[in-house]
Order: C-alpha cells, then sequence, then structure tokens
C-alpha cells in the first residue's frame, strides 16, 4: 500500500513547499558581486532553454547573470530564469535517500535505500513478470538522463513499460511531424520566425509559455508581417495581433479545415509545390469540402469573414510560417489537429523556403531531447522505432546484447497508470515526474498510486506524488550534472555542472547506474560521467533521424549550440529540416494526413454546459515541484484561479474575487473567481500548476488521442456555481 | 550612454514581470525592485505597462526635495535619495508627473531607478531591460530601435509642462511627442494652445 505515510500537513512541514526569497548569504553579501565563476548554462524552466550565466561562490548558485552573446535569447530571460538560482539551497532539499516508515518517511541510507528499491523490484517481478513493473521518466532530464532510462528500464529492469512526461506535453504535434515529413522536430530555427510576412499562431500562448519567442514575433511586425491569433483567451500576445480568432475550445479542427476550404474554394493553392513535393492532396482536398466559412463558423464560433481572411492572409503571403502548441495538442483528435494544420502549410506551399514554414513550440525544459533517444514506450535512440529490426539491431550491437534481448514497446504514460489502477502493473520507478499534479482525473491517480505494492522515486523536492513512495531518492537539480538538453528550435545545447549535489544526494545518473550494478546488469552501465553516456548515446543514435553522432560538447560551446541531425565530426549541423520542400520520407515527397473531426472525448451539454480549459501561467512551471518553492514567483501568481467573462459571472452572480466551485463530469474544485473580459463566456480556464483541492486536473477527463495516447487537457465539459469559501480544510 | 539609449514601449509588454524581478537582483538594489509595473485594467484587458524612471533632463523630484538630497550624475541618471540626506517627505513622491518615485519604510527612504548605474555606467546594460522577453524595455543603440515600426520620442507633455528625458517612449510612427494628461485632448485646453 503506498498511501502517504502521513497528514499533508505533517509533510508539508517537513518538506514544503516553502517559500525562498533571497539567496543564500542574502543579499548583501559581498561575494554577490564578487563569484568565484560564472558558469554558462541554460535556464531549466521551459523548452526556450534560454542562455543564461549562473553565479557560484563556494560552491553554492547565489545568483544569475544575463548571458548575452547566447543567440537564441541574447540575455532575455522571464521571471522563471530570473529567479530560478533559489531553487538551489533551498530548505526543502532532499538531501538524503528516504524510507517509509508507520510514522512518516525516515532519512536512510543509499545502502539501504537502493538495496530496498532492488530487492523489492526483483519480488514483484518474479511473482508478477518482468512487465509487472513499468519506468517513468521525464522530460526536464538532460538527453543523456533520458537516453539512460530508456537503456536502464529495458535492459536492468527488463520491463517494456517505460514512458515519460512528455506524453502529457506534445506527443500528438510529434506524431503528426512524423506522419507528414517522417521527423519530429520543429521543421524551422527561429530565426526564420521575423521574415515571414504573416504568422499563424493558433493555441499557443506565447507570452506567458514561451517567452522569448514574443520577441522573434514582434520583430516580424517591425518587418511588416501581420501576426494572426487563435484562442479561446486573449493571451498577452493578442495586445498586438492583426487578426484575433476566438475559437471554441476543441474546434481548431473545424477553423483549420475551414481556412483549407477557403483556399481551395479560391484557388490559393501552391499547384506546382503539392504537385512536386506532396503525395495524399486529393484526399484531404475531399475532406475540406464541407468546412465551407458559414460551417466552420457555426463550429468554432469565429465569424465567417475573419476565416476567410486568415486564409486569405496565410495563403497570398509569400513567407508565413504557422506555430502551435498546447492548445492545438492537448486534445483527443491532437494529432487530426497538426495535421491539418501541417496540409494548410502544404497545400499553401509554405515549407522548405526562407521565412515559412509550421513549428511545435516545445513546452518541458528538454521537451525535445527527452524525446529522442529511447524513453518513450515505443522508441530507441535516434528517433527509431523499437518495432523496426534494423533499428532493433543497431542498437543491440551498440549495447552489446541481442535485438531479442530487448523487450517490445509498452503502454504509454497515462495507459501504465490506469494498467496500475487495474492491478496489472504493480511497481513504479519513477524520476522527474510528478503525475498526481499533471495526469487527468487526480482522484483516479491517486486511487492507483494507493494500489501500487512498491513506489519509488527520484527527485529533488518531496513531490505530491513522491508522499506516495516506499522509497525516495535524493537526485540531482539542473545545475548539478553536466549534459546536454535539445531547444525548441531544435539546437542541441550544453548544460553545465555548476555546483555538487547538496548534502547526501547524488546525480541522477550515478544513482541510475548503481541501481542497474545491483540488478546484475553493471556491465552495461559502466559510465562514470555524462560524457561517456553522451559518448555511447552519439553512437547508438547515429543513422538515425535525430543523429547525434557529430555532436560533441566541444562544439556545441564552439558554435553556441548544433542543430540536428549532425551525422559526422565536420557537419556543422542541420537547422532547418525541410529545406527545398524535401521530408525524411525515403522519396522525399511531404504526405497529406486525412484529419477528419471528432467530439470531444468529454462533451458539453445541459448538465455541464461550459468549456473548462487548462494552461500555464509565466511564473510557474510544470507541475510546480521547483517553481511552488520560489517566493518572488509565487507573488506573482500564488494559487489557482478561475477565469470567467464578465456575461458568465453575472449569470451566475459571481463577482471578481468571489469563490467558485468549477464541476465536472469527475470531481469539483473551488478556487477564486477571476473576472474578465479577456475569455470566451462559454469557457473556464484554470492553470494546472498545483496539487490538492485547487488542482485543475482533479477535472480533466483520461480520454486519449487514439495515436499519440496525449490526454485531452484542452478541453472538457464543466459546471460552475458560486460557493461561499474554499473547500473545507483548503486555506484562503 | 556608451552609445546606447533606453527605449520604453508598453505596447509590447507581455506582463511576465521578468523586469520587476530582475530589478531585485541588480547588485546595488538588494532585493528591491524600482519597476512601476501595472495591470492596466485586467478586467477589461491583458494589456500591461511596465515602466523605469525617464531620468528627466530636469527632475522634478529632485527641484522638490527640501533636503537636496536627490542627485543627477554627469551622465543625467537620477539616482534614489542620498541615505544620509533623505527625511521620507514624500515631496518627491507627490511631484514627479510621472509617478516613479517611492519611499521604502524598511530603510525609510526614498528609492527610485538608477538605471542599474553600477551596470551602466561600466558599459553594461541594466538589468530589466537586458532581460525583457518582449524588449518592451529596451537598452539599445539608435540603429537598433530605427528597426522598429514605433518611433521614439522623448518629449513629454503634461498639459502645459514641456518635460525631456533621457528615457525614450516609443510612440506611433506619425506622433513626435507623448500626451499623458486628458485635459491636452480637450477643446478648452487645445484652444488656448500650448
Ligand atoms: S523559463 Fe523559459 S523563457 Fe523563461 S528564462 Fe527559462 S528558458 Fe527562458
Ligand atoms: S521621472 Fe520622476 S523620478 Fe524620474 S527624474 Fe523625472 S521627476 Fe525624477
Ligand atoms: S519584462 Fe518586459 S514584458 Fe515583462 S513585464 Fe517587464 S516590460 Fe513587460
Amino acid at each position: 500500500m503506498a498511501k502517504s505515510p502521513a497528514t499533508p500537513e505533517q509533510l508539508e512541514a517537513d518538506y514544503g513547499p516553502h517559500l525562498n526569497y533571497t539567496p543564500e548569504g542574502g543579499w548583501s553579501k559581498e561575494s554577490r558581486t564578487t563569484p568565484d565563476r560564472l558558469v554558462k548554462t541554460h535556464c531549466c524552466f521551459c523548452g526556450q532553454q534560454c542562455g543564461i550565466q549562473l553565479k557560484v561562490s563556494q560552491n553554492q548558485v547565489i545568483g544569475f547573470e544575463p548571458w548575452e552573446e547566447f543567440p537564441f535569447n541574447r540575455g532575455m530571460l522571464c521571471p522563471k530564469g530570473v529567479k530560478r538560482y533559489l531553487q538551489a539551497n533551498h530548505q526543502d532539499r532532499l538531501l538524503s535517500p528516504l524510507v517509509r516508515t508507520s510514522g512518516g518517511f525516515a532519512k536512510a541510507s543509499w545502502e539501504e535505500a537502493l538495496s530496498l528499491t532492488v530487492r523489492r523490484l526483483r519480488e514483484i517481478q518474479e511473482r508478477y513478470g518482468k512487465d509487472s513493473v513499468a519506468v517513468f521518466g521525464g522530460a526536464s532530464l538532460t538527453t543523456e538522463k533520458a537516453y539512460l532510462m530508456g537503456k536502464f528500464a529495458r535492459l536492468a529492469v527488463g520491463t517494456r513499460h517505460i514512458d515519460y512526461n512528455g506524453r502529457l506535453c506534445m506527443v500528438s504535434a510529434g506524431t503528426a511531424y512524423k506522419l507528414a515529413f517522417d521527423v519530429d522536430r520543429s521543421p524551422i530555427p527561429w530565426s526564420e520566425i521575423p521574415k515571414a510576412q504573416v504568422l499563424f499562431v493558433i493555441g499557443a500562448n506565447i507570452g506567458e509559455c514561451a517567452p522569448i519567442t514574443t520577441d522573434y514575433i514582434w520583430r516580424c511586425r517591425d518587418n511588416g508581417g501581420k501576426l494572426i491569433l487563435a484562442d479561446p483567451r486573449m493571451t498577452p500576445i493578442s495586445r498586438n495581433a492583426d487578426l484575433f480568432l476566438p475559437l471554441r475550445p476543441g474546434t481548431d479542427l473545424a477553423l483549420l479545415s475551414g481556412m483549407l476550404h477557403v483556399v481551395l474554394r479560391d484557388n490559393l493553392q501552391d499547384d506546382a509545390f503539392i504537385e512536386q513535393h506532396t503525395s495524399g492532396f486529393e484526399a484531404v482536398k475531399a475532406s475540406v469540402a464541407r468546412f465551407d466559412p458559414r460551417t466552420a463558423g457555426e463550429m468554432t464560433g469565429v465569424p465567417p469573414e475573419a476565416i476567410e481572411k486568415a486564409a486569405h492572409w496565410f495563403a497570398k503571403a509569400d513567407r508565413a510560417i504557422a506555430m502551435h502548441a498546447r492548445g492545438l495538442e492537448h486534445q483527443s483528435k491532437g494529432v487530426e489537429n497538426c495535421s491539418a494544420l501541417i496540409n494548410l502549410t502544404l497545400a499553401t506551399g509554405h515549407v522548405g523556403r526562407e521565412g515559412c514554414g509550421c513549428t511545435m513550440i516545445t513546452g518541458q525544459g528538454n521537451g525535445q531531447g527527452g524525446r529522442e533517444h529511447g524513453q518513450k514506450c515505443d522508441q530507441l535512440p535516434g528517433q527509431r522505432s523499437l518495432l523496426d529490426p534494423q533499428a532493433r539491431e543497431h542498437v543491440a550491437r551498440v549495447w552489446g546484447i541481442t535485438p531479442d534481448e530487448l523487450p517490445q514497446p509498452g503502454y504509454t504514460a497515462q495507459e501504465i497508470m490506469n494498467a496500475i489502477h487495474a492491478g496489472e502493473i504493480k511497481a513504479l520507478f519513477s524520476i522527474c515526474f510528478n503525475p498526481l499534479v499533471s495526469l487527468p482525473e487526480a482522484d483516479f491517480t491517486r486511487e492507483a498510486l494507493e494500489k501500487l505494492e512498491f513506489f519509488a522515486v527520484t527527485d529533488i523536492f518531496l513531490s505530491e506524488t513522491a508522499h506516495h513512495a516506499d522509497v525516495v531518492l535524493a537526485g540531482s537539480l539542473q545545475e548539478e550534472e553536466e549534459g546536454v538538453t535539445c531547444s525548441a528550435e531544435g539546437r542541441v545545447i550544453h548544460i553545465q555542472q555548476a555546483v555538487d549535489p547538496p548534502g547526501d544526494a547524488r546525480r541522477d545518473s550515478e544513482i541510475i547506474c548503481d541501481l542497474a550494478r545491483r540488478l546484475g546488469k553493471g556491465q552495461f552501465f559502466p559510465f562514470t560521467t555524462p560524457r561517456e553516456i553522451f559518448d555511447e548515446l552519439r553512437e547508438a543514435s547515429r543513422g538515425g533521424h535525430a543523429d547525434y553522432y557529430g555532436i560533441t560538447y566541444e562544439k556545441i560551446d564552439a558554435q553556441m549550440g548544433v542543430f540536428w541531425p549532425c551525422p559526422t565530426l565536420d557537419h556543422p549541423g542541420t537547422p532547418n529540416l525541410l529545406l527545398g520542400g524535401v521530408s525524411f520520407f525515403p522519396d522525399g515527397k511531404c504526405r497529406f494526413q486525412l484529419a477528419e473531426w471528432r467530439e470531444s472525448g468529454d462533451p458539453v451539454n445541459e448538465a455541464f454546459p461550459l468549456y473548462l480549459t487548462t494552461g500555464r501561467v509565466v511564473s510557474q512551471y510544470l507541475s510546480g515541484t521547483q517553481t511552488r518553492r520560489i517566493g518572488a514567483l509565487v507573488d506573482i501568481y500564488p494559487e489557482p484561479l478561475a477565469e470567467l467573462h464578465p456575461r458568465l459571472a453575472e449569470q451566475y452572480g459571481i463577482a471578481d474575487k468571489d469563490w467558485v466551485t468549477v464541476t465536472s463530469r469527475r470531481s469539483e474544485i473551488t478556487l477564486r473567481a477571476s473576472v474578465v473580459r479577456t475569455i470566451r463566456p462559454d469557457t473556464v480556464f484554470v492553470p494546472y500548476h498545483w496539487a490538492g483541492r485547487k488542482s485543475a486536473n482533479m477535472l480533466t477527463h483520461r480520454t486519449l488521442d487514439p495515436r499519440s495516447k496525449i490526454p485531452e487537457f484542452k478541453v472538457s465539459a464543466c459546471r460552475i456555481q458560486r460557493a461561499s469559501g474554499p473547500i473545507e480544510g483548503e486555506r484562503d | 550612454m556608451h552609445g546606447y539609449e533606453f527605449y520604453v514601449d508598453p505596447s509590447r509588454c507581455i506582463g511576465c514581470q521578468a523586469c520587476v524581478k530582475a530589478c531585485e537582483e541588480c547588485e546595488t538594489h538588494r532585493g528591491q525592485s524600482m519597476i512601476n509595473f501595472d495591470f492596466i485594467d485586467r478586467a477589461e484587458t491583458i494589456a500591461t505597462a511596465a515602466y523605469v524612471c525617464w531620468h528627466c533632463d530636469e527632475p522634478t523630484c529632485a527641484q522638490v526635495c527640501p533636503a537636496d538630497a536627490i542627485k543627477q550624475d554627469e551622465d543625467g541618471v537620477v539616482h534614489s535619495a542620498l541615505k544620509s540626506r533623505c527625511i521620507a517627505c514624500s515631496n518627491c513622491v507627490l511631484a514627479c508627473p510621472f509617478g516613479i518615485p517611492k519611499i521604502v519604510p524598511k530603510y525609510e527612504q526614498m528609492m527610485k531607478c538608477d538605471m542599474c548605474y553600477d551596470r551602466t555606467s561600466v558599459g553594461k546594460r541594466p538589468m530589466c531591460a537586458t532581460v525583457c522577453p518582449s524588449q518592451a524595455l529596451a537598452y539599445v543603440k539608435t540603429e537598433d530601435i530605427a528597426a522598429r515600426r514605433e518611433k521614439p520620442s522623448n518629449i513629454f507633455y503634461f498639459g502645459n509642462q514641456k518635460i525631456t528625458t533621457q528615457v525614450y517612449m516609443m510612440t506611433p510612427p506619425d506622433t513626435d511627442s507623448v500626451t499623458l494628461d486628458i485635459t491636452a485632448f480637450m477643446w478648452e485646453q487645445t484652444h488656448a494652445g500650448r
């Protein structure tokens, strides 16, 4: 039974979240002006991966200095980057392993914690079979660690069930890009953005979730570019949108199909491009026939004239870029949505030329690199398929095993949780993942975690998920272990180790290798440094689409990043993936994909008449395990609010800051209302970074996109009611 | 300074408050932020604005200070009140037409934006304008700002009072000054002429 061993209050008193406001030693400490070292590295708090210099004094991170030479952000940072250094030396930091006792968590030695972990995993696998253990990884890990997790699960644990929290992020986009271009990466570097004449941004709160990209968009407008923005909310960049399309949640596919309908109706498609560079156009053409602007308007709530205007602007521009993020992707038709956007880009010939393209905006720190080298349930390093016999052979050779020793694909993240709930999976080893906050339907996740016979967590802070663990292994922060990540634009960059892990905490890769040795597989995990892991990763990825063979730490430093694929040591890297409109398929064609309309998995009806959509705020990162402990960030947006339009609020007698209960088919939460004219009156927005009784994911549902298995965080049905106060036991 | 000028363009601001948080990190500010940040009217709009001190050529704040605590240096930067002189009377707070100076109760002292003088005086860029992800606050060369659709102005009218400043406001391309008082739009005022 993995029930929490103490009350939430007790755990909070011991492990936080507490708020850190001041740098180690205080604001006036002499060493702040004269640090021992400035370490050129990157921010850990989103896929922009901004260059930043950490100030280090006596093995402590004590502040930051902008890194203006790094070309992507040129010194720019959002508040998360500015204050990220406050996660170091934090009072909540786990300084040694913990084991569950009847009275709470007790400090343990590494020997005790690791031998217990190995013994329990073995017992459970002997009793229930190899696949009764699952492994969770995360997309904030460096690429070396993500690679290691894939190898650890398949070789050391010997399970087929390994997946990661990127499954909740943008896998639908990755699937769609693979279907269209056979490669999963933004096809363009960000330097193309200012060159476009039209930018079409759909389902991407760029100002808050990819803040630095704002500057690229404004520079595009300085060059005369126009911004089209489609979103159910007027997000910060809407203030300079030239055309705003306020679509209903979950209707992106109808909008995109309507736009393509108009393009074809008005004969604005690029016939030569379609002819030379694509396949599958006719079927797509037929599929959008019914989406005339009026129909699309009725489905989306966007005026038909606005749909026509958007289609005309996008198609008539010589150079146009379509950009999207979780709004488009977090739907049970996420792959279709992204395919529809790619179809529009292909039909108008905006692929493979300067200032043209479609691109997904990565959210998690290493959301890109974390999904390239085997941490996904069906994937081998180099973005290869676990089902491909040649790929199996190549990776087996690099690893020194036979292909038969490689397990077959396993379950995706939500499917793993479902299988735990169903009793099929009995034990879980998790790193860098807080599913209790980030998976949909939190009560279901909690029930599942309570059913685990054994649960081991590796983390830096005791997350809400870790409350259910039997063993907690004290791991490392990003600044405590060297490695690489891959940014939103596909640039592989170098994360420097700035300081050592504090106390008895250990580097994540050391923990994993130690466990592998104890599981009797030490010969496959001889690594003593991240560089050795990276060198093996380079070989394992060699010849794959995400080919890292030609990338070295030194080359990254010299070039300020290297775009993959980079197949040889003298190769400069590949910023533009589809130059000349040539895809990664053997025939070089880009493939149109049918994108057929489907209703949401949680439809709005009389009982639940409103849309609920979830997302992020600029001051918090993911499940908040780190950022809910940084006082300066918490102050910006301290707790989740339910955003409502005044027209809706008035209908229910709710004023700004009143308590409101939001109820879905799963559960209810009670929050304060934020009454704003910037959200559709049929929609409620709640940001998701918080745990407990105000957690947005108490309300969301487990419907998955059938191909990518991404949950539908952006569309649920709900109803609202004015409440007199918070739910009992919750703080104001 | 050193070929760079400070430009403020609220129309680009995305409300992230990186500037507010970064201001605290400038060594001499010691955890105190000197940025004026506003949600203009969150109920009605997502528009936000962040301002630094405009560093007036003839600073009203300094003129009204009875203790002569507010100094302008040779680079034109108007500094926080000198701790040894400031009597925390709030005259400057009330007099500044832009509402910039603040009394910090903890120190019983007026503190305000000093354009990160410890940085700018040695050729570094100020914290806020370096980190601002939308470059609504920008500290750049003249030729860089010329690439923008808006255009810089450092002439402000408050009714009939004309103020020129070190810091520039970005304005729509067809204007050359900024009018911040409603009376300037009123027929009886404009009729009287500037
Ligand atoms: S959170 Fe993202 S945008 Fe903000 S500083 Fe870090 S990498 Fe840059
Ligand atoms: S803007 Fe206000 S504080 Fe700044 S110099 Fe002018 S009067 Fe003084
Ligand atoms: S950092 Fe820039 S965008 Fe963010 S609040 Fe300040 S001025 Fe606005």
